[in-house]
């Protein structure tokens, strides 16, 4: 088991097929602990699945937090943070489109992480790495 | 996390227990491929009940799944995709396409019969080897 709770933060490094799957039930953990029901917990869990077998795939390692957040409303959501040091995308546009995969692979991931989720952003810089910020508040 | 598979008359049965790693998923197909011709099964039924989560990865391995038994001359159902499940695979985008798919077991039985009979009238009026 790796990952150190702090408060509410979820620490997961990622560096094998098994990081994907403790990442996702940490976060699907986490998410229920927020109250959220069955099917967000699915997606939630879904959309961390697809971002940890980025990281193994196209940078080996890297990090996934996973945090209890607030909008300051008294609104509750989780938030996923993938992040890499791995070799960046060159082409964000291109790897947002459904289908695109360097890898032959279906090219849904990233696509369907922002379909699944409230709130997607995605930084990278060709050489230096990747970072996706997802959120998912609670109704 | 290795699935069990039983052998239930002509068919085999995979019943995902727990959570599956790629590398699970993939055993998974090839232990199916290659145990489909050892027994001479006519069917296969995976049942996902238990599983959480069908990303892309899961989606793509099981298509192959029944794609490839398909070459092996039989059938495959997939059973027991969770209502939250089937929910977030079509957002991402996922499809089983060309897959067959039965809410439980006992639906999945019923289906194979069904297309075990279909290929017999088929290939009534025909000389059997
Ligand atoms: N963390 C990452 N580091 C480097 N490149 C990445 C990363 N994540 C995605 N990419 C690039 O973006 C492309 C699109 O990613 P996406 O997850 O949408 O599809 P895929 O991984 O190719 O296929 P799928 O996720 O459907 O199996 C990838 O093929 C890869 O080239
Ligand atoms: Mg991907």
């Amino acid at each position: 088991m790796k990952g150190a709770l702090i408060a509410d933060e979820l620490r997961v490094s990622i560096d094998s097929d098994s990081d994907i799957v403790s990442a996702r039930q940490k976060g699907r953990e986490l998410a229920a602990q927020c109250g959220f029901p069955s099917t967000e917990l699915a997606v939630v869990a879904t959309a961390i699945s697809e971002l940890a077998r980025n990281i193994v795939r196209y940078a080996v390692r890297g990090e996934i937090v996973l945090r209890l957040i607030d909008n300051h409303g008294g609104k509750r959501g989780v938030e996923v943070i993938a992040a890499d040091d791995g070799p960046g995308i060159p082409d964000l546009t291109l790897a947002m489109q459904d289908g695109y995969s360097t890898s032959g692979s279906l090219g849904l991931g990233l696509p369907g992480v922002r379909r699944l989720m409230d709130e997607f952003d995605i930084v990278s810089e060709f050489g230096k790495g990747t970072t996706v910020t997802v959120r998912k508040w609670k109704r | 996390m290795q699935v069990p598979i039983l052998k239930q008359g002509p068919y085999l049965i995979a019943t995902v227990q727990s959570a599956l790693t790629d590398d699970d998923l993939k055993q998974l197909r090839d232990t199916l491929v290659d145990q489909i011709s050892q027994v001479r099964a006519r069917g296969v039924i995976v049942d996902v009940t238990a599983l959480d989560v069908i990303d892309s990865f899961a989606t793509r391995t099981l298509r192959d799944v029944a794609h490839m038994i398909r070459l092996r001359g039989a059938e495959t159902v997939i059973v027991g995709i969770q209502p939250e499940v089937a929910f977030s695979m079509v957002k991402l985008g996922l499809t089983l396409e060309g897959v067959a798919t039965t809410l439980d077991l006992e639906e999945g039985l019923r289906y194979l019969q069904r297309s075990g009979k279909r290929k017999v009238q088929e290939h009534e009026g025909r000389p059997h080897r």
